[in-house]
């Protein structure tokens, strides 16, 4: 057993509901050798690890690691087993996240993780550009994990996931759509021989309230403050924390970043990410749909 | 179904990708990336002579030029933080620069699902690079008139 590694003292992260599932670049640099800690790098581009990484940070690759590779699911507690075993992850390593684009694939990665109840889960405030920005050191050395058994897991997709059908019966409660304000309307962006990934309808699913992803975060990639958080998701959005919110996006990656932000950040107990999101809802036969700005 | 038949110089690209296991085959991908020429200044300085390739999933942006022998010449602008995009880019600079008009034009559609990509990269980047082969063969075209 290792010892179980401090929380960050950092002092915006206190205001946060779970200050225990975020850590700064600075927490990361000091305890980057300590015993016990993974770190591990989820991208958005799956060649950026390669450029150059935190040193010591493994790679997560959501497209090929975290998914079932013939049905549309995530990997079964065997795989995630498998996954974790083979990159030097115990059941009671703490677990670093962080990557591109404001830590959108590395909030994912933690979604899933989290679906196989993983115990110490953090995610490194401002990501991949802000250990960048900060001129922190970057390795393009892989490194050699020793191989673990980390146990099998059953994934419990009934806390933080939400289904279809789970969906059509939530019609009615909070909903946030995290799409761009495009998407959200249902002005997509075809144009002749271009097709985008996406599906047959456009709009969102009704009752919806339309807030961007990327709003919870700041300039520089970090998490915005509690109070500001709290503006835009309750003082916007209406939500309360109480409330049972779905939220979904296009497959499922961004709105896990919001996941985050609403059961981490601000605590409400019983948010669910809709991974099927806008390619299943608006590719189904006869469900629901409201075009335009009104939820 | 028959595939076209690739110019010989993306067929090698192309067997290249195909003879290197998973893990190589990203590695090649990066080593396009670096390979990717610098834009000419008369591009960098006047961005605006660029199309936008809103298919890729990062900032990508084309240039082609067509001599009075419609030799191709193609510029790519991509950043650095987008190596995956760069790459892909890189593949077809490599692949098309310099081919004649025809042979551009003769290049399949299809060509980005020939690299043995589709199970290290997502769909919707590899559609990215069949969206800038798309543009490019039109502003051929439109050159041409």
């Amino acid at each position: 057993m290792t010892v179980a590694l401090p929380y960050d003292s950092t002092a915006k992260f206190a205001d946060y509901a779970h200050p225990e599932m975020i850590v700064s670049t600075e927490w990361v640099a000091e305890h980057l050798d300590d015993p016990g800690l993974v770190v591990a790098e989820s991208d958005e581009d799956v060649l950026l690890y390669d450029t150059g990484h935190v040193p010591g940070a493994v790679k997560l690759d959501w497209h090929t690691e975290l998914n079932d590779p013939v049905t549309r699911d995530y990997v079964d507690g065997a795989g995630f087993a498998r996954l974790m075993s083979d990159k030097g992850i115990a059941r009671d390593t703490t677990l670093v996240l962080y990557g591109d684009r404001n830590n959108w694939w590395a909030a994912y990665a933690l979604w899933v993780c989290s679906l196989f109840g993983h115990p110490d889960l953090r995610l490194m405030d401002g990501g991949r550009s802000k250990w960048i920005a900060e001129d922190r050191p970057l390795t393009t050395e892989v490194p050699h994990r020793p191989h673990v058994d980390y146990p099998v897991i059953d994934r419990d997709d009934m806390q933080i996931r939400a289904f279809q059908d789970q969906v059509l019966a939530h019609l009615g409660k909070p909903l946030i759509d995290v799409r761009s304000p495009g998407e959200y309307t249902g002005e997509l962006l075809h144009m002749p021989d271009y097709p985008q990934e996406g599906a047959l309808r456009g709009g969102h699913i009704p009752g919806a309230r339309s807030v961007p992803w990327s709003r919870a975060a700041a300039e520089d990639a970090t998490f915005r403050t509690r109070a500001e958080l709290e503006a835009i998701y309750e003082g916007e959005a209406g939500l309360r924390p109480d409330d049972d919110v779905v939220v979904y996006c296009r497959i499922g990656e961004r709105s896990s970043h919001t996941w985050f932000v609403l059961h981490h950040l601000l605590g409400y107990p019983r948010v669910r990410n809709y991974d099927g999101s806008w390619t299943e809802w608006g590719n189904t036969v006869r469900v629901p749909i409201t075009r335009g700005e009104s939820p | 179904m028959t595939a076209v038949a690739l110019h010989p110089r993306l067929q090698e690209i192309a067997d290249d990708f195909n003879a290197v296991p998973d893990s190589d085959r990203l590695q090649l991908l990066l080593e396009f990336s670096e390979d990717l020429p610098q834009l000419p200044d008369r591009y960098a300085a006047h961005h605006d002579l660029l199309e936008p390739v809103p298919e890729c999933q990062s900032p990508l942006f084309l240039a082609v030029e067509l001599d009075p022998d419609a030799t191709v010449r193609l510029f790519f602008d991509a950043p650095q933080e987008a190596p995956t995009t760069r790459g892909f880019a890189g593949i077809l600079h490599a692949g098309l620069d310099g081919l004649s008009a025809d042979e551009v034009l003769a290049t399949p559609g299809e060509f980005s699902s020939q690299l043995g990509l589709q199970e290290l990269v997502s769909p919707l980047r590899l559609r990215g690079m069949a969206a800038m082969l798309g543009r490019i063969k039109r502003q051929i075209r439109e050159r041409r008139g």
